[in-house]
């Protein structure tokens, strides 16, 4: 940093007073992510408005994110648990690329760099299996009526009233009360759905669980289902989803959405970085002072990424 | 600089702390000891405000260490934290409370 303000020094009219001891292009790097926090900060309050206001239909965090690469059986937490720990290591191997970089040292520079990219394409690709798996669907859920509605300008939306089946106090997938007729879409004809509730009613020790997490026993769920169930669902779309309220997903798709994008442009401004630091650009410039400003947004991300996690994941 | 005269271990140290953390928090959230999920504190359990409380450390670790901003000059230090510490929590204040507020109008 120092370098950096010492090569560029102007008379204090010229900008040369230097009030924050920083260099310019540092300076707006920290002005964009004061709006980039107040940005995310917005997005995170209106998924906390949506949550409290709809707390009776929102799903349990540890009932969507159970899943993980080539292990059977629910493990909540661990794959988020594997994404932060991804991202915090390449928080590290960055700050290291902007140690050396102070020092000049350019070898040691490109060789945390390159480790940084592989973090972030880590990251990025277990989130891109995340955002698979949520949309496949897991265990699917029953669409009962008495759905609510809401209507934001004109459009009117509609919050199907779910309810998922349960086995044992775990619940359950809807795969294995359909079998034989597998779809491709989503949803299932009326058929289907009368077969799904002799099997369920077949299974004495199926319960129904409510949007309002209150547990049905069996007998009073397979009346519950003949009564008001509609159809079997799987996965989510911007729609519709087999978790909780509709909402849920588009906040989630939205959110993890648009720190994926940031995480995304990260790597290619490192890439970019790299390709620089070995063309020489910044050893003939005199400082690396990019691989700072850089590394202060490939930071940010990760900062995000910590609200992130414990806003949608844990909380 | 401080920092280039101190070598790498402060980076590995912030490191252990942020790895320690999440994990704590992983932990946590998988064995949800009863007494803090059934004590509720504020509109939520008294488990999300240990998880918040332990964000916004791993937070100012990555801000003031990671992002060297406690290293930087008082002034430009302030410029950076004071907005959000005002405007977020006076968003989250009107939002949220708007969103219990309609939930109980529902």
């Amino acid at each position: 940093m120092d370098e950096a303000l010492i090569k560029d020094h102007k008379p204090a009219w010229k900008g040369g007073d230097l009030p924050y001891k920083a260099s310019y292009g540092k300076l707006m790097m920290w002005f964009f992510l004061i709006t980039d926090t107040l940005t995310f900060s917005a997005f995170l309050a209106s998924y906390g408005f949506s949550r409290f206001k709809y707390q009776d239909s929102w799903p349990v965090p540890e009932d969507v994110f159970t899943h993980f690469p080539f292990l059977h059986g629910d493990h909540p937490l661990l794959f988020v648990a594997l994404m932060t720990f991804i991202l915090i290591m390449s928080s590290v191997t960055m700050v290291l690329a902007v140690n050396y970089g102070h020092k000049m040292q350019k070898n040691k520079v490109i060789l945390w760099l390159v480790l940084t990219i592989i973090g972030g394409s880590m990251f990025l690709g277990s989130q891109a299996w995340e955002w698979g798996h949520f949309i496949h669907g897991d265990k699917g859920a029953v669409v009962t009526n008495g759905s609510s509605s809401y209507k934001i300008k004109d459009s009117l939306f509609v919050n199907s009233n779910l309810a998922h089946v349960f086995k044992d106090g775990h619940m359950y997938s809807i795969d294995n009360l359909s079998e034989g007729n597998h779809h491709d879409s989503a949803h299932s004809d009326d058929i289907d759905f009368d077969n799904f509730i002799s099997a369920f009613a077949s299974e004495k020790d199926l319960n129904l669980r409510l949007s309002d997490k209150t547990i049905l026993d069996h007998d009073v769920a397979v009346e519950y289902l003949k009564e008001r169930g509609l159809r079997t669902i799987k996965g989510a779309d911007l729609y519709e989803n087999e978790y909780g309220h509709t909402l849920f997903g588009d906040y989630f798709f939205f959110i993890t959405g648009f720190h994926g994008f940031h995480v995304f442009s990260g790597v290619v401004l490192l890439i970019i970085l790299l390709v620089n630091v070995i063309k020489d650009t910044y050893a003939r410039r005199g400082h690396y002072e990019m691989v700072e400003k850089i590394g202060l947004y490939w930071h940010f991300v990760d900062l995000v990424w910590v609200f992130v996690f414990t806003f949608f994941y844990l909380v | 600089m401080a920092s280039e005269t101190k070598g790498n271990w402060w980076i590995w140290k912030v490191f252990w702390i942020l790895l320690f953390i999440t994990a704590f928090e992983v932990a946590l959230g998988m064995i949800k000891p009863p007494f803090l999920v059934d004590t509720i504190f504020l509109g939520t359990k008294l488990l999300n405000h240990i998880f918040i409380i332990l964000t916004i450390i791993k937070a100012a670790y990555i801000i003031l260490e990671f992002m060297h901003l406690g290293h930087e000059k008082k002034s430009l230090k302030w410029t950076v934290l004071l907005p959000a510490m005002v405007l977020v929590p006076y968003l989250l204040f009107i939002i949220l409370s708007e969103g219990v507020h309609s939930y109980l109008m529902i």
